[in-house]
């Protein structure tokens, strides 16, 4: 019940977001209204097993979310550190690539997938394949160093973010 | 003074998209290229719908609201894309990995080693 | 203005060509879907700064969901490939 109320506002607002400037009563035409609501309603309902699986409330703490609006700094940093690397290695041509693996210990899927995420993202790195049972991410770097890398080495610290932010 | 900033993010943007592009035909395997076209295009994408989100906020004041619907709804693409375009990439790496294309002139190769992973 | 738009969507037509090359050349099936991964990504910038400079807004809602439709596009290809479908 909790879980269809809490989708069915979150498809409302992202509805009103879509028709803003349609009318005049504030933003919006009437008609907008009333669709909006019969069909977040709908949403609500069929949707109530996707946004929160398993009963579990705890990306509705505020606090998390500021996290996430800090994280998207130093993510940003490394995102255009990422793209001059691949700047020169288009116009070098200079490769080392391999597959290795990292055991971020994350245990939650929201966790994995933001970090895999954020890996494909930064420097050098490439998420392939996760093993579901020991949570571990293997990953195609395109510049081996060494053949059993640190976590540090590969995600600059965004175990420590997510940790904070998704678990 | 606001077109020179908006210039300079299309600016910016095209010249990643380039990149990504290049890159594409440049690399040797799927993994290289996966790495280049996924990054560059997403980069590139951030600044030239950056670059249109500015326009629409600077006309909304100057001129009429339909400006600002443009950027509110250039802001939700734009979110869409940054969201789904990583998470693509590692789909068709895996996929790639499962039917068989390694990676070439790897150094090591931890998920063959391994096995492919049954699910 | 309005014509740097129309230059920056004439330059990312030319990028869409080396995906096209990509497409066509591609060894094995995976390079293909890069190709093809690159070119949706490349079509939606090219709706949205195409929505700005012709000033329809429908344009970039038609990007949103080209957006959504081209990842499961993406993602249905993908699964083909690990041969999981019956």
């Amino acid at each position: 019940m909790k879980s269809a109320l809490i989708t069915a506002v979150a498809a409302f607002v992202l509805y009103l977001i879509l028709t803003v400037g349609t009318g005049n009563i504030l933003l919006w035409s009437s008609a907008e209204i009333i669709a909006g609501v019969l069909l977040s309603i709908a949403a609500g309902i069929f949707g109530r097993k996707l946004l929160f699986k398993n009963e579990d409330y705890r990306m509705l703490n505020p606090v998390r979310w500021l996290y996430f609006i800090a994280y998207l700094g130093p993510f940003l940093f490394a995102m255009a550190k990422a793209n001059i690397d691949v700047a020169y290695r288009v116009i070098t041509g200079r490769i080392n690539p391999g597959i290795v693996k990292i055991s971020p210990n994350l245990k939650t899927d929201l966790g994995i997938t933001m970090l895999g995420n954020s890996i494909t993202l930064t420097p050098g790195t490439l998420s392939v394949d996760i093993d579901e049972k020991a949570n571990d991410l293997y990953i195609h770097w395109i510049n081996v160093k060494h053949k059993e890398p640190e976590i540090e080495e590969i995600c600059n610290g965004f175990p420590k973010w997510i940790r904070r932010i998704a678990e | 003074m606001i077109e020179t900033v908006i210039y300079i993010f299309l600016a910016i943007g095209v010249f990643f998209n380039g990149l990504g592009s290049f890159g594409l035909i440049r690399f040797p395997d799927v993994y290289t290229r996966l790495h280049a076209s996924t990054k560059c295009t997403t980069f590139g994408s951030i600044f030239t719908s950056l670059g249109v989100i500015i326009y629409g906020v600077y006309y909304w004041h100057t001129e009429s609201t339909s400006y600002g619907v443009l950027a509110i709804h250039a802001f939700i693409a734009l979110l869409a894309l940054v969201i789904t375009n990583p998470t693509g990439a590692h789909a068709i790496a895996r996929a790639a990995h499962k039917s068989g294309v390694y990676p070439k002139r790897a150094v090591v190769d931890k998920l063959k080693e391994k096995g492919d992973l049954s699910d | 203005m309005i014509e740097t738009f129309f230059i920056v969507a004439i330059f990312l037509l030319i990028f869409m060509i080396f995906g096209v090359i990509r497409i066509v050349l591609g060894p094995t099936v995976p390079d293909r879907v890069v190709g093809l991964d690159t070119i949706n990504t490349l079509v939606i910038a090219a709706m949205i700064i195409l929505g700005a400079a012709y000033d329809e807004v429908i344009y970039v809602d038609v990007a949103i969901v080209y957006a959504l439709l081209s990842f499961v596009g993406t993602l249905y290809i993908a699964k083909y490939l690990e041969g999981d479908l019956e």
